[in-house]
């Protein structure tokens, strides 16, 4: 065998290997994606409570004020989960973790039942009728604030990024916690149950232009930063301390990494609620699609992400229109078919 | 800064412990550029944690090691990962990452986190799969691989780094003989183009190859010198519990020493 010099049949062999991957490249998924997403925008645009309609000049204010916003934001949240999955799996090496798993969706939901309990018992004292829209700001404000500060506890209570189990661990008990912390308001102040459902059951329905403004400038500041330095990610394939031995700073990574997924989490959870199996899913059919770098696969999984969830609501819109249905449900139940099948196909070897 | 001084690791009396065992006891030692050495002893003797200690990747309870004359501790990580490679023992890597992706992390501590990869870093991963002979793999998926193959992706990522420094904890694992015979001889090709190689070896027939052997007791070094060395043998049969003598064949390049297995 010769091994001690390269031989040029060798090389010859693998460009051409290389060159000749069957179907799908990076880039073709890429392009594959955009196409998709601009679909789904068009399918966005004109499915409305009354079934699709093509008739643009007509729903002009309809598209502008409802259809538009809604489904962008879809796009962009969907943006945001895949991405936040990408990092999470990438982070923990583990293609089961998604983005919630820090404590962000247990610290979305105390947040949002302690700013409902707190406007409740304001309500009731001052006995003033809270104005809608910034009801609506306090609570996306108030599960923003608590899914990041879910993360920060975990964080804390892990004393920071190093151990990658120490802080799986620490996120389950932050979620136990502050679940805990929320029931024990509920039982205080019941009336905030209701909305705690309605905002966190996952839905796109609440998507206007200045969530649409949020959720764009989120992705506009993680999603260059996470490519930037999504590197070091591959890097930790091959273990922490190969990792490390290449030179990187681990612990700071880690915690800049984590900072951007609970960053991207946050902002999505406080638009859309708890929406599930995005996030896990989307890693996962790109990484099945094309063998990627994480570079690479950050970005993909993140226009993955956006498809699937502007899917999604395009979906939840047209089922059963005039009635909507809850996105969050439709993406479970997405996902948990998904799931289910690869399950199968690997069973079955592949 | 010349080869010699970037190649010599310096180790003075490391010592290190864990769960209030002394692992690493005391360890002085120095590796020559231009020097293929062999760290053999019996399981838990403290091989891979003093490979580690070598690697600056666990704090030393006391003593230091001196990476070209300024102690490991001192260098920037990216720095230092240029002049020192380490690969660990068992190759925890797992994914969906092709094995060309996995050798070109080799090339990090070159390139940094934001760079690209330039002609040199594509001509070193080519030539280190090519020494390994994992180019045909080179586009399949580490999870696909077998244990061999792996192995010999992950050596071709630390041959990648050319560093004057090459740390190796039992890179033989898996190899079947031609792949083992194929990794001393780019062991020994290393060397002699003025590397530093230290390598945790199992196969004792293999490490009683090197230009240099270390044997590794509870922790401390009891022995350490050429292969050929009568006292250095005895020490070696004594540490592993005479469970094998040590014999020499004529060879076409002179005498070589194999380990017969004693019954």
């Amino acid at each position: 065998m010769q091994m001690a010099r390269p031989s040029s049949r060798l090389f010859a062999r693998l460009f051409a290997r290389l060159f000749a991957r069957p179907l799908l490249t990076a880039w073709r998924l890429a392009g594959l994606l955009a196409l998709l997403a601009l679909l789904g925008i068009a399918a966005g645009l004109a499915a409305g409570s009354e079934g699709w309609s093509l008739a643009w000049h007509d729903d002009a204010v309809l598209i502008q004020a409802i259809r538009a916003p809604r489904s962008l934001g879809a796009l962009a949240a969907g943006m945001l989960l895949g991405l936040a999955g990408a990092l999470a799996q990438g982070l923990f090496r583990n293609p089961l973790a998604d983005p919630y798993l820090l404590g962000s969706a247990a610290g979305a939901g105390l947040g949002v039942v302690l700013a409902l309990a707190a406007g409740g018992a304001l309500a009731g004292s001052a006995a003033m009728p809270p104005l809608g829209w910034l009801r609506e700001l306090g609570l996306v404000g108030a599960a923003f604030c608590g899914a990041l500060g879910g993360v920060a506890l975990t964080l804390l209570l892990a004393g920071g990024a190093a151990r990658p189990l120490q802080l799986l661990l620490c996120g389950v008990v932050v979620g136990v916690l502050m679940g805990a912390a929320s029931d024990l308001l509920l039982l205080v102040s019941p009336e905030a149950l209701r909305g705690r459902q309605v905002f966190l059951l996952g839905t796109t329905g609440f998507l206007g232009w200045p969530a649409l403004g949020w959720l764009a400038g989120a992705l506009a500041l993680v999603l260059p930063l996470a490519c930037w330095f999504g590197r070091a990610l591959d890097a930790l394939v091959l273990g922490d301390a190969s990792a490390r031995s290449l030179g990187l700073r681990l612990p700071a990574l880690r915690l800049l990494l984590v900072g951007l997924m609970a960053l991207a989490t946050g902002t999505a959870v406080s638009q859309v609620g708890l929406v599930g199996f995005v996030g896990l899913v989307a890693p996962h059919l790109v990484r099945r699609l094309v063998p990627v770098t994480h570079r690479a696969l950050l970005a993909l999984s993140a226009a993955a992400g956006g498809v699937l969830l502007l899917a999604a609501d395009v979906a939840a819109r047209s089922l059963i229109a005039p009635q909507e249905l809850p996105v969050g449900v439709l993406t479970a139940l997405l996902g948990g078919v998904y799931l289910l099948v690869l399950l199968r196909r690997q069973r079955g070897g592949r | 800064m010349s080869a010699l001084a970037a190649g010599l690791l310096q180790a003075d009396r490391l010592q290190w412990s864990v769960g209030g065992q002394r692992v690493v006891d005391q360890v002085t030692l120095a590796l020559a550029p231009g020097q293929w050495t062999a760290l053999v002893g019996p399981n838990g003797a403290g091989k891979s944690s003093l490979l580690a200690l070598l690697a600056g990747l666990h704090r030393p309870d006391a003593g230091q090691v001196l990476l070209a004359g300024r102690p490991l501790a001192d260098w920037p990580a990216r720095q230092r990962a240029q002049r020192l490679a380490w690969m660990s023992q068992q190759g925890e890597a797992e994914g969906e990452i092709i094995g060309v992706d996995v050798v070109g992390l080799g090339r990090l501590p070159h390139q940094g986190l934001f760079g690209a990869p330039t002609a040199d870093d594509m001509a070193a991963v080519q030539a280190a799969m090519a020494e390994t002979a994992s180019t045909p793999f080179a586009a399949r998926r580490l999870s696909t691989l077998s244990g061999g193959e792996r192995q010999r992706m992950l050596l071709s990522r630390a041959l990648a780094a050319q560093s004057p420094v090459l740390l190796l904890d039992e890179p033989t694992t898996h190899l079947d003989a031609p792949h083992q015979r194929a990794l001393v001889r780019s062991l020994l090709q290393r060397a002699r183009a003025g590397a530093a190689v230290l390598a945790v070896m199992h196969d004792l027939n293999l490490a009683l190859m090197a230009d240099r052997l270390l044997v590794l007791h509870h922790g401390r070094l009891v022995a350490d010198g050429p292969p050929d060395d009568a006292a250095l043998q005895q020490r070696l049969v004594a540490v592993f519990d005479q469970a094998f003598s040590i014999a020499a064949l004529p060879g076409p390049q002179g005498r070589r020493w194999v380990a017969v297995p004693a019954l």
